[in-house]
Formats: C-alpha cells, sequence, structure tokens
C-alpha cells in the first residue's frame, strides 16, 4: 500500500517525485527501463527555454517562465550542470520581421525579462560564425543549457534520499479502480495505491486511457539530432534557434553544457513509440538546416548522431491535473518541448494539486541539497590534487577523451540509484560520451561495473535487458559452425 | 620534477624511440604509459606476421612488443605505468629555465650545460597524484584510434553489438569473451580483416565485409589470409546503410555505393547478425599535441613534420600513429627510432637550428609525405620519406623531381592507399644541388593507365 504512484522516472516523472518528497506520503516511482532518463529525456536539446514561444495564458507559458527562473538555484542545490548562455532566434528575411515583432511582444506578455530584438551589426558581434543570411534576431538573455540527464538523475537521487521507492525494470500492465484509489499491475506484482500520476511520456495515453473515458491521444514525434567534438563547441556561444523560413520549421544550434556543439531536431511524427532509429534523410535534413544559421557548420566533427521522441499531444498542449472522470489519477501528458524548461515548475505545481486531493503535512527532514559526482575533467588543479588525496582512484583514467577517472565510476555505480549499465555510468559521469564513443573505456567500464555489482562481465548491458555485450566464451558453439558449413 | 627527455606512450613507438634515445646518450629519460602495461596495442594483436622487416621472422603483437620491452628494461629507462598525461602546455614565460631571456635580451643560442625545458607535462597517476615535469624535448608517440560509428554518420538505431573492430578485439583476445556470434563487418582496414578471422576462428559466423571503397583498406596479404581462406566475402562499393534491433543488434542493411560514395537506391540488402564491427580508418590521437598548439598536417592528421620528425616546435618530435597512420610496425620502430636519436642529438645540442627548410611536395597522387620538409644541413646521411597514395595505380612508377628535374623513378606493380610507400633520400644526393628549393614526388601512371 502506497500513497503515491509516478509512472514513469523521466524528468517530469522524478520532479513530480522530488516535490512530493517534501510531504509525509509513501511515494513510488515504477520505471520500465532499467534507469532512470531513459525515454524523452535522455535524447532532446538540452535547452532552457526563456519562455517567448509559448501562447500567452496557457500553463505551457506560466510554467515555462517558472521553470526557467527555478533553473539556475535548482542546479546549485542539485548541483547538476546548467549554464545561462541566453539565446536567438534568427530572422533570416526582412519580411519576416513582423513574425520576429511578435514573438518579442509575446514573450514579454509572458513575463520573460531582457527581451529584445538585435539588428545584424550587434548579432554578429555576439555570434561571429552567425550566417551570411541572418539580418536580425530575438535576443533572450535568459535562456539556458542543461544537461538532461544530469537535472534527472539529480532530481531523481534527492526524490530517493528522501524516501520516494524507484522500481526499476518495472513495467505498467493495467490499471484498475479500487475503493481506496487504483491498483497498478505490473511485471513485478501489484501496487495499491490512492494516487496516480502518469508521466508515462510518450505512453502517457496509454495510461490515462486506461482509467478514463476522456480519450487522449500522444503522437510520438522523432527529432534527431547530431552532436559535434568539443574542439567545436565555442562555434556558437548562444543556443540559435531559426524563424521558419520557406525550408519549413527551424532546427537549433547550440553549444551543449558540457561543450560540444548540438544540431537538431527534425520533427516526423511517428507510429512506434520505440523508432529512436536515426535516418540518412533526417541527418542529412537536419545539417542542412542548420547550416542556415551559421556560416561552415563543422559537420566533419560530427561524433554521433541520435533520435528523440517527444510525446506530441494531438492538440499541442500540456495536459496537466487530475483526469475529470477519475479522481486520484494525475496527468503529466502531453509533455514535449519546452517539458525540460518546465520540469521543476511542474513538478511543483502537480505536488500542489495532489496536496489539495490528499492532504499531508510537511517532512521535517527533507534533504533540499544534493552533491553530485566530483569531474576530475573540470576541477582545477587544487581541487584535483584534494580528490586524488581523498581517493587515488581519481587518478586512474579510464575514459580518456572526457577524462574520466575509475574513482568517478565508481561513485556513479554506488551512489543512491546507482549506475549498473553502461549507459548508467555514460549519463552519470560521460565516460564514453567523447569523441572515441566509447571504443576504448567501454571494456574497461563494463569491467569495472561486473566487479562492483558481483556480476559476470556477460551479464553487463548498454541499458536494458536484452543489450548485453558479450554473447559468450571464445570457441564456444565450434561445432554448431561446422554443422552450418558443411 | 625536470627530465631531458619525455616520450609519451609506451607502445611500439614509444619503446623504440626511448631505446634509440638511451643508445645516443639520453640518460635522463621517462616513458609515460597510461596502460597498466608496455607495449601499446600490441598487447591485443596476438596474430602472428609482425617483425618481418626488423627480426626477419614472424612474431605475435605480444612477442614483437616483449623485444622492445626487453630491451627497454635491460637500459633500465624508467617508465611511469597507470599514467595519464592531462596536459601538454608551454613553460611560462619568466619560468625557471628561462632566465635571461624574458628581458628581451638577445636570444641566446642553445646554451651549454642544462637545457632549457620545451614544454610541461601534467600527469596525473594512482600513486603520485597529479604533477608536472618539465621535459627539455618531448617525443609524441600517442598512437591512433578507431574511427565511430557517430563519425561515419551510419543511421539506424543504436543497440549493443556495434563496436570498433579494437573493441572486440581486446574483449577476444585479452579477455576470451566473444561480444557477438553472426557479424557483418564494414570497413576493410587491416583491423576488421584480422578480425574476420579472428571472430571465425573463435566460431563466430563472419557473413560479410563491406567496404565502401572500390578497393580495400588493408593490406594485400590480409585479404587474402584473412578473408579469402575463409571464404568470407568482400563486398567493394558497399556500405552500412541501416541498422535494426533495438536493444541488441538484430540486422544491417548494406547497399551499393556510386561513385561518389551514396548509396544506390535499390540495391539494399538485409543482413541478419547480432554484431556490427567497424573498421572505418584510424585517427591519430592528438588532443595533446593540439593542447601545444602544434601545427598539424590535414592529410594526416598528425603534427607536420621536418626530416627530424620535429614539429614546428623545437624540441617537440613525433612518430609513429600519432604522426601518421602505418600499416605495419616495423616502420613505426624504424621511426620511432629516428624521433629517439634526433632528440638526443637536440638534447646535447647537435641539432643545429633549421637554416634552409626544402619543402617535399606531395603531388599528382600521392597524398602527403612524412617528413614534409627537410634541411641537408641537419639530416641524417639517409632520409626515409614515407607517404600514402590516393588511389589505386597498376605499373605506375614513383617519381621523384629535385626542382623539376626527375632525379629517379621507380616501377611498382601496385600503388594502393592500404599500403604505405616509402623513398630514400641521400644527404650525399642532395647536397649535389646546392640551392635545392623543392623536392617533388609524385605517381606517373604507366602510359596514363590510371586505375
Amino acid at each position: 500500500m502506497t500513497d503515491i504512484i509516478v509512472i514513469g522516472a523521466g524528468v517530469t516523472g522524478c520532479a513530480v517525485a522530488r516535490e512530493l518528497a517534501r510531504y509525509d506520503w509513501k511515494v513510488t516511482v515504477l520505471e520500465r527501463a532499467s534507469d532512470v532518463c531513459e525515454g524523452t529525456s535522455k535524447a532532446n536539446s538540452g535547452i532552457v527555454h526563456a519562455g517567448f514561444d509559448a501562447q500567452p495564458g496557457t500553463l505551457k507559458a506560466k510554467l515555462n517562465v517558472e521553470g526557467n527562473r527555478m533553473m539556475g538555484e535548482l542546479s546549485r542545490e542539485l548541483d547538476f550542470p546548467f549554464r545561462n548562455n541566453g539565446s536567438l532566434v534568427l530572422c533570416f528575411d526582412e519580411k519576416d520581421r513582423p513574425t520576429l515583432q511578435r514573438l518579442l511582444e509575446q514573450g514579454k506578455e509572458n513575463g520573460v525579462e531582457g527581451l529584445r530584438i538585435i539588428e545584424r551589426p550587434e548579432l554578429k558581434e555576439l555570434e561571429p560564425n552567425i550566417s551570411d543570411g541572418a539580418v536580425a534576431a530575438l535576443y533572450a538573455p535568459t535562456g539556458g543549457i542543461v544537461c538532461p540527464f544530469g537535472l534527472t538523475i539529480a532530481l531523481a537521487e534527492n526524490a530517493a534520499v528522501n524516501g520516494v521507492d524507484f522500481r526499476l525494470n518495472t513495467e505498467v500492465r493495467e490499471i484498475e479502480r479500487t475503493d481506496f484509489g487504483y491498483r497498478v499491475i505490473t511485471n513485478g506484482g501489484a501496487f495499491e495505491t490512492r494516487v496516480v500520476i502518469n508521466a508515462a511520456g510518450v505512453y502517457a495515453d496509454r495510461f490515462h486511457n486506461m482509467v478514463s473515458g476522456k480519450k487522449i491521444r500522444i503522437i510520438p514525434r522523432k527529432g534527431e539530432y547530431c552532436l559535434m567534438d568539443k574542439k567545436v563547441g565555442g562555434f556558437v556561444d548562444r543556443t540559435l534557434f531559426q524563424l521558419p523560413t520557406i525550408y519549413g520549421k527551424g532546427v537549433l544550434v547550440t553549444p551543449t553544457v558540457h561543450g560540444n556543439l548540438l544540431a537538431g531536431p527534425t520533427a516526423v511524427d511517428v507510429e512506434d513509440p520505440e523508432a529512436l532509429n536515426t535516418t540518412r534523410e533526417g541527418m542529412e535534413d537536419l545539417l542542412k538546416r542548420a547550416a542556415l544559421s551559421v556560416n561552415g557548420l563543422p559537420v566533419r566533427q560530427v561524433i554521433t548522431s541520435f533520435a528523440g521522441l517527444r510525446a506530441h499531444e494531438e492538440q499541442g498542449d500540456f495536459i496537466i491535473g487530475q483526469a475529470e472522470d477519475a479522481p486520484g489519477f494525475f496527468d503529466a501528458a502531453g509533455i514535449e518541448s519546452p517539458g525540460l524548461s518546465c520540469a521543476p515548475a511542474l513538478g511543483r505545481y502537480l505536488a500542489q494539486m495532489v496536496l489539495q486531493y490528499l492532504p499531508a503535512g510537511e517532512k521535517k527532514n527533507f534533504i533540499a541539497g544534493r552533491k553530485g559526482i566530483p569531474s576530475m575533467a573540470l576541477a582545477d588543479a587544487e581541487e584535483r590534487q584534494r580528490l586524488i588525496q581523498e581517493n587515488p582512484l581519481y587518478a586512474n583514467v579510464v575514459c580518456r577523451c572526457e577524462l574520466v577517472t575509475e574513482g568517478e565510476i565508481l561513485d556513479a555505480i554506488h551512489r543512491p540509484l546507482g549506475a549498473t549499465t553502461l549507459d548508467g555510468v555514460k549519463r552519470r559521469t560521460r565516460a564514453g560520451m567523447g569523441r572515441c564513443q566509447a571504443g576504448f573505456c567501454s571494456p574497461k567500464t563494463v569491467e569495472i561495473l561486473a566487479r562492483e555489482l558481483v556480476k559476470d562481465m556477460a551479464e553487463i548491458g548498454k541499458n536494458d535487458a536484452g543489450s548485453e555485450f558479450l554473447t559468450g566464451y571464445n570457441k564456444d558453439g565450434i561445432e554448431v559452425w561446422e554443422e552450418v558449413q558443411g | 620534477m625536470k627530465k631531458d627527455l619525455v616520450i609519451i606512450g609506451g607502445g611500439p613507438a614509444g619503446l623504440a624511440a626511448a631505446i634509440a634515445a638511451r643508445d645516443a646518450g639520453v640518460e635522463d629519460l621517462l616513458i609515460l604509459e597510461r596502460d597498466a602495461r608496455l607495449g601499446g596495442i600490441l598487447n591485443q594483436c596476438i596474430h602472428n606476421g609482425f617483425g618481418l622487416h626488423t627480426f626477419r621472422e614472424e612474431l605475435t603483437g605480444p612477442e614483437y612488443a616483449g623485444r622492445y620491452i626487453d630491451q627497454v628494461l635491460a637500459r633500465d629507462i624508467p617508465c611511469k605505468l597507470n599514467t595519464m598525461v592531462v596536459d601538454l602546455s608551454d613553460v611560462p614565460r619568466g619560468a625557471e629555465g628561462e632566465k635571461g631571456e624574458a628581458e628581451g635580451g638577445p636570444k641566446p643560442e642553445r646554451p651549454e650545460g642544462r637545457k632549457k625545458s620545451v614544454c610541461l607535462v601534467t600527469v596525473m597517476n594512482r600513486e603520485e597524484g597529479i604533477y608536472t615535469i618539465e621535459a627539455g624535448a618531448v617525443i609524441l608517440a600517442m598512437g591512433c584510434r578507431e574511427r565511430s560509428r557517430g563519425a561515419l554518420n551510419i543511421p539506424g538505431f543504436r543497440p549493443a553489438g556495434i563496436y570498433s573492430a579494437g573493441t572486440a578485439q581486446r574483449y577476444v583476445n585479452m579477455e576470451g569473451r566473444m561480444p557477438g556470434r553472426e557479424v557483418v563487418i564494414l570497413g576493410s582496414g587491416d583491423i576488421g580483416l584480422i578480425m574476420a578471422r579472428r571472430m571465425t576462428l573463435e566460431g563466430a559466423r563472419v557473413k560479410l565485409v563491406a567496404e565502401l571503397m572500390p578497393y580495400s583498406g588493408g593490406l594485400k596479404r590480409n585479404i587474402v589470409q584473412c578473408l579469402d581462406d575463409f571464404g568470407i566475402p568482400l563486398k567493394l562499393s558497399h556500405t552500412v546503410v541501416d541498422i535494426r534491433g533495438k536493444e541488441r543488434v538484430e540486422a544491417v542493411v548494406i547497399a551499393r555505393v556510386d561513385e561518389y560514395s551514396r548509396p544506390i537506391p535499390g540495391t539494399e540488402e538485409t543482413v541478419t547478425c547480432d554484431t556490427l564491427l567497424l573498421s572505418c580508418g584510424l585517427i591519430p590521437e592528438n588532443e595533446l599535441s593540439d593542447s601545444l598548439g602544434v601545427e598539424m598536417n590535414p592529410a594526416t592528421n598528425g603534427p607536420k613534420v621536418n626530416e627530424s620528425l620535429e614539429t614546428d616546435r623545437e624540441g617537440v618530435f613525433a612518430c609513429g600513429n600519432v604522426l601518421h597512420v602505418h600499416d605495419l610496425v616495423d616502420y613505426v620502430s624504424e621511426e620511432a627510432a629516428q624521433a629517439g636519436r634526433r632528440a638526443a642529438a637536440f638534447l646535447d645540442g647537435r641539432l643545429e637550428k633549421t637554416k634552409r627548410e626544402i619543402p617535399i611536395r606531395a603531388v599528382d597522387g600521392v597524398r602527403y609525405t612524412v617528413p614534409a620538409s627537410l634541411d641537408t644541413g641537419r639530416m641524417e646521411e639517409t632520409q626515409v620519406v614515407r607517404f600514402r597514395v590516393g588511389n589505386v595505380y597498376r605499373d605506375a612508377a614513383i617519381e621523384i623531381s629535385f626542382d623539376g628535374k626527375v632525379v629517379s623513378s621507380r616501377k611498382k606493380k601496385v600503388l594502393a592507399p592500404g599500403e604505405m610507400e616509402q623513398i630514400n633520400l641521400k644527404k650525399a644526393d642532395l647536397e649535389q644541388y646546392g640551392d635545392l628549393k623543392e623536392i617533388r614526388i609524385a605517381i606517373r601512371p604507366a602510359d596514363g593507365g590510371k586505375q
């Protein structure tokens, strides 16, 4: 018996869980994947939007601006990478100026601070690589960039430290109403609960529709990205958006908070909520569009590409709150962009709604702060020296490209909600995120994971079950092979 | 800490450089190796065929490395293992060893006795923490890495089962573990070819090797011994256009490509497999060279060096795969020994400053040369110039010309991008041309018979 079940440990689920953890509830988070941050939250732009995009008066607009204001303080409280780098919406055609102006006014109405339109000379000064075609831009100094894994994992860890029970590898199959609330049936047994919070990303419609007659439909909208080497991370300093052009909806070019350069996303609606594949067309398209923003986009510096699925709701709005015909069932559905930016505000907003439904007292011993994994790559000489003295394994480099040490990997494994997979280590430490894309460090990381988790190397996977790296020992199945050949 | 010579990397290049430097009189030197043992990537290359040129016998990789490790140990050359160089930087102006220069006085020629430091090497390891070494000379011998899937822009899912050939080699040869059972290999680089044979011998089924180019990127002998002998098809002008499988690779789709390397629609073929190995080229690991600001050669992705294998930074030398990717380790050792000798000459003041640099131009089918220039005053009696061609040529000639005059033309049955070529330039020959301005190395196709 639990008070609240949160379905989904993406950024939304984790933000809600962390806010719920402030109160005297028993909270359980159910996550299908082997780690938190395995869905939409792991593959997006990592942008903290200023908040000029959403229609004034909408919840999206309100939560975005609030979330943006909260992010800086939250990043200090929970120790995750965030940078307030500012953003620019580029205008490529004089006749699009009215659109730019409208965006400015919309932003002002939403309460975005510091917005102004800048002309080409200033634009060129701010961003020397800006494309020759950009005539003006909307400058939003409050725009930022965040590590989406860092944010989600920080929220999850802090929630866990404050008593939230995370059940990973736990897939929800059915939700039944009971006299008491709901019975949530999973592959790991049934959970009785008073309240359900549906933060299931591209699957949120499935769970909503299990309990509500007012059906919703979530369309997975694929976005492909190309990530470029840190060598060219300084190619732009601010996040560059585009006003829609004759080529269609724009893509962004942005530095990431870790100093890579990112271009994307495309936007293609797909049927399959698991269609995380990139496509030749998609990559070519996004690089072509991104090249409109800057002169000489360094396309040869691409180190990886990936695709994410946004949970696009048919009407294009967030669905947040109690389902009309299902008391105690709260949705956080259709959370597409700017969902990452909204997460801190959304968590708080939803927790307040639950509080009205199921009153509870505030925990006296809530721990608001969290210390992240130290980073040898970012530490200065003194800090490095101190860390190595504390634990010599901080001097044992495992990932050469990103300078990640065994000490950091051990931290990642042994923290609350620690990493159990290669991707888990990667998202917590950046081991394998660099230019060799885990070529050198993956066997070592697999070995460390196996040793620390007291498993065989063959049990260690990239992420979920079925993604193990090793298939056996040398010479296994030689006889079978002979038969095939014969 | 101060060291006359710091060698970054304890693979074949670093080892040979260290031995040669010691034999040329460098007492105070240090090898820095990030792995737990010396030998570098040779330790996982358990196949034979190493050392034919150097030792006139076929050794395995670990055996070949062992011969050099023994020589390093016999000479008591100090090594630091599990030690990562985290930064390579300039000596700050006015720092010790730079005395008298910061004041703007006349820049002294290399001083007698204690040499000045050329750069600072910041290293890190478990035992000693993090600290900086002032180096009187540095040899860059960091090797190379494999091009990753991401850099190749291969579309599709991102499941487990996609490895660079070298990563798979490590699992199989070092851990005795199989990274897959049904294998497709993209790229016909030597490691990929070697792994086709290894995976087959260990019980996996290698379905095919796809190569984007119309010719193989590996050595001919490896095509024969690793593919032909095992009946593994090599599909030239083919690439992987899709990867299927959400958790683990289930299939890859290959397609034929046109002359611009673009997949041709309608030629797709789905090949079920659980593993995709990538052997699509090696990239010299020059992060440290970059941090020092060494001038690079875009054709090799390695530093631009002169006849002493010295970069544009005086006293900083480079050799082996960090300089340009080699096919045969014998030539790495040979090249590295030269770097070691030249560093020794630099340290005891025998290596004069470059007076007259003669560029060596790679033209007409030659992609690059190492070195890129030479100074007859500084060069050894014979200078080996190594290069690669950009295409496959049959019955063509390697032509050397001095100031436009052909001085040598050597016929070759086959020239291919996968096989490094070399020529020797003799100091005596060059000195006859008192005022030589340019050396050109070119490929002359037989009767225009370029292929």
